[in-house]
């Protein structure tokens, strides 16, 4: 894997980090009259999610993250892994629990996931920025309600809670914004 | 596509072009020399913490024209100044673009005092700043950090700058411009033209050293802080070939202890000394930053008319 100088440095770059693959956030130059020139970096850890603050001396230079993201499918689960396909390769790759954690309410199967790829081996999985799911259990509403009056909760397929509009039913199916994990709408035919 | 557009607006251009005009008038009016000097030449400089860009065949664009400007005072000049650019390989960010505009102006006769009170004479016209506050780089430090920058333990500064990040490592110079750069410019009320003055011995660069009563060894330089920002940094110049040629020297050492690449001293330059460089005091001034404070623009690349990564 090349190595990145500081000078390199720039927002979305991975990189390894005390053994750990990093996404750049943030790089400033920092530098002092005629002294010592810094680097002060924001991290991504990508295994975590959480953000590191590191301060380099411009110049050093940090190993490259192999680390790409690769779109597949999600097949099913064992109960310990969490199965995935490359549908042009038709190559699988088991996640494990760490890999889907903020993922594992949004996923259902065949829909086509974010797969973060860290020397081969999924890192992290997205699921789609929209999903389809059907409601299994919700309070029954009050006919003549429209969206965006009031709101109720209704449970899943996946076991995930979304607030819903007072007129959406049991075993309808409805769209979700996962980013936002808020309903977007009914769909069709459901 | 290719970003082929500038990063300047016109306003930005205008300011610029006024500003030009400004600083010609100012020296006019004190009968200062404008000068041209080259910036591409055979030699850069030994500046452990400035790194020349080398031209194959050629030598080095220039990291500031000072060698020139002090062979034409050698030469007999009488006080000179000049808007030039000027090249660091390495410097890129908001404050820094590796192709920058300095100011730079000699005063042959004038002591460290009086050429910092011509200083904040332009930067107050040209900011509309008029307060002018002196500080000892020694006391300040030591105000904001409670530590002082030349006689602390090196482990204690260690300590102090840690707090907050994880550092890489640093030697105690680099502790001092760490904490410099970040948590005491920081500390410099934005407001005002602030002048630091008696830098440590270690940054004297090319000033001339003087002892604080303690007999820590201070240099005779200066810099200009304002709206969070360093805009000018000045010298009673060095005029000593003997102390030049060592100073040279223990670049080199340091260059070499860093795995930099080595630098040959300017032999011109101690040639013109040894003929004999008259008494003076000379400053440089970041143009483009001072737009950056005329303008309260945060991103110098926004200054310049075709930053680095469109030029």
């Amino acid at each position: 894997m090349a190595t990145y100088s500081t000078n390199e440095f720039k927002s979305g770059l991975k990189v390894m980090l005390d053994g750990d693959p990093c996404a750049i956030v943030e790089n400033e130059f920092v530098k002092p009259g005629k002294g010592q020139a810094f680097n002060r970096v924001r991290l991504r850890n990508l295994k975590t999610g959480k953000i590191w603050e590191r301060t380099f001396k411009s110049g050093e230079s940090l190993e490259g993250a192999d680390v790409m993201d690769v779109e597949m499918q999600y097949l099913y689960t064992d109960g310990e892994f969490w199965h995935f396909m490359n549908p042009e390769s038709f190559e699988q790759l088991p996640a494990d629990e760490a890999a889907v954690r903020d993922a594992i309410q949004w996923l259902k199967e065949e829909d086509m996931c974010t797969v973060t790829l860290f020397n081969g081996a999924p890192l992290v999985v997205a699921p789609p920025n929209f999903v389809e799911m059907e409601i299994i259990e919700t309070d029954p509403g009050l006919k003549g309600d429209t969206a965006g009056t009031g709101g109720k909760p209704a449970k899943l397929s996946t076991g995930a809670t979304v607030r819903v509009p007072l007129f959406v039913q049991t075993g309808e199916v409805i769209k979700i914004d996962t980013r936002t994990g808020e309903y977007v709408s009914r769909v069709k035919g459901g | 596509m290719s970003d082929w557009r500038p990063g300047t607006d016109a306003r930005a251009l205008k300011a610029r072009a006024m500003l030009y005009r400004q600083v010609r008038a100012f020296f006019d009016a004190r009968d200062v020399l404008e000068v041209d000097t080259p910036q591409l030449a055979s030699h850069g400089v030994t500046d452990i913490h400035i790194q020349c860009i080398a031209v194959p065949g050629y030598g080095y664009l220039q990291s500031s024209p000072e060698y020139h400007m002090k062979r034409l005072l050698a030469a007999g000049s009488g006080p000179i100044w000049q808007i030039c650019r000027a090249y660091r390989d390495g410097e890129a960010g908001r404050r820094h673009n590796p192709e920058f505009t300095l100011l730079e102006w000699y005063r042959t006769g004038y002591s460290l005092d009086d050429l910092i009170r011509e200083c904040c004479t332009l930067l107050s016209e040209l900011l509309a700043l008029s307060k002018v506050q002196r500080y000892a780089f020694r006391e300040l430090f030591r105000e904001v950090t409670g530590l002082d920058p030349l006689t602390a333990d090196t482990d204690a500064l260690r300590a102090h700058a840690a707090r907050h990040t994880e550092l890489p490592a640093l030697d105690h110079a680099g502790l001092v411009d760490y904490l410099m750069a970040t948590e005491v410019e920081a500390a410099l009320p934005p407001e005002q033209l602030s002048v630091v003055d008696r830098f440590p011995g270690w940054a004297a660069a090319l000033a001339q050293t003087e002892h604080d009563p303690d007999g820590a060894e201070v240099a005779l330089r200066f810099e200009v802080y304002a709206r969070g920002m360093e805009l000018a940094n000045g010298y009673y110049e060095l005029t000593d070939t003997a102390e030049q040629a060592a100073r040279f020297a223990r670049d080199q050492a340091r260059r070499a202890a860093y795995q930099q690449p080595p630098m040959a001293p300017d032999p011109y330059l101690l040639a013109a000394l040894a003929h004999g460089l008259p008494a003076c005091a000379g400053v440089a001034v970041g143009l483009d930053r001072v737009l950056m404070c005329q303008l309260g623009e945060s991103d110098i690349r926004r200054l310049i008319t075709f930053p680095h990564h469109n030029a």
